[in-house]
């Protein structure tokens, strides 16, 4: 049976990378903040840590708990807002990020799940996945054209 | 995964039809999918098909069922490279990234 007590959404990019790349990417700071809208995550990225999405203002939107930490192949996060309260009452959704070398390109994978029916919080951050994809996307693929035009520069 | 295989996807109303279903309601199956529809099950699963090639639809296993999702993200990739051409910040971006999946021996 279909489960009509669950909402989710999955999302799926191709990126002209390795997962090893894109990993690394995907949990660092700086350039997280490039491709999340200023955004960053605030954890230790290991199974159990706390972990806290952070806005230039410094106000936590989201946190929860690091749930599986296995590079470069698998992150899982509990989810839950923390700044609305409408949000925050749904309690913890789970998203889990895959990572999966194609040939050559890294398919990555977003599933965010929750154990209820018209969920306002996927609803919520359905909303921002393919931005910060397609922005993660550009970012890794134009940067291997500009790595190479200056590898290029650098050797002459 | 070419912008002519997103666009082509996009051009026949009835993938169009197909994916307005999952974008009113997520994670169906293709039973679900053909109810109230003017198409044989095997003709739905052949637009099915032709949206997975495009990435426009992805999808998850649920016991013996596979659920079906509409996936916007090549939607956006192709409104970006036409809206941020001008966004030099991106320019910024890169650079750091350089820095950071090359390490700094290379800066």
């Amino acid at each position: 049976m279909n489960k009509a007590n669950q909402s989710s959404f999955v999302y799926v990019t191709f990126i002209r990378t390795t997962p090893d790349k894109l990993w690394s990417a995907l949990i660092t700071a700086d350039f997280m903040k490039e491709y999340w809208f200023g955004c960053n995550f605030k954890t230790e990225w290991k199974a159990g840590a706390r972990w806290e999405l952070v806005y230039p203002d410094g106000r936590v939107t989201d946190a929860g708990e690091i749930e599986e930490f296995d590079p470069p192949k698998q992150l899982v996060l509990k989810w839950r807002n923390e700044f609305r309260p409408e949000l925050k009452a749904e309690g913890f959704a789970r998203c889990t990020i895959s990572l999966e070398p194609i040939s050559d390109a890294a398919k990555l994978t977003i599933t965010h799940t929750i154990d209820r029916a018209d969920s306002k919080l996927i609803e919520a951050v359905s909303g921002g996945w393919p931005q910060i994809l397609s922005n993660l996307k550009s970012l890794i693929e134009t940067g291997q054209v500009v790595l190479t035009e200056a590898d290029r520069s650098n050797g002459q | 995964m070419s912008d002519d295989t997103v666009f082509r996807a996009l051009a026949d109303a009835s993938r169009r039809k197909l994916l307005d279903r999952l974008h009113r309601r997520n994670g169906q199956t293709l039973g679900e999918l053909c109810r109230g529809l003017d198409m044989t099950r095997q003709a739905v699963a052949k637009h099915l098909a032709i949206l997975k090639r495009a990435n426009l639809v992805s999808w998850r296993r649920e016991g013996s069922e596979r659920l079906h999702f509409i996936n916007p993200v090549p939607i956006n990739d192709i409104a970006e490279r036409w809206i941020s051409k001008f966004e030099y910040p991106h320019l910024r971006a890169l650079s750091k990234l350089k820095r950071s999946l090359e390490g700094k021996d290379r800066e």
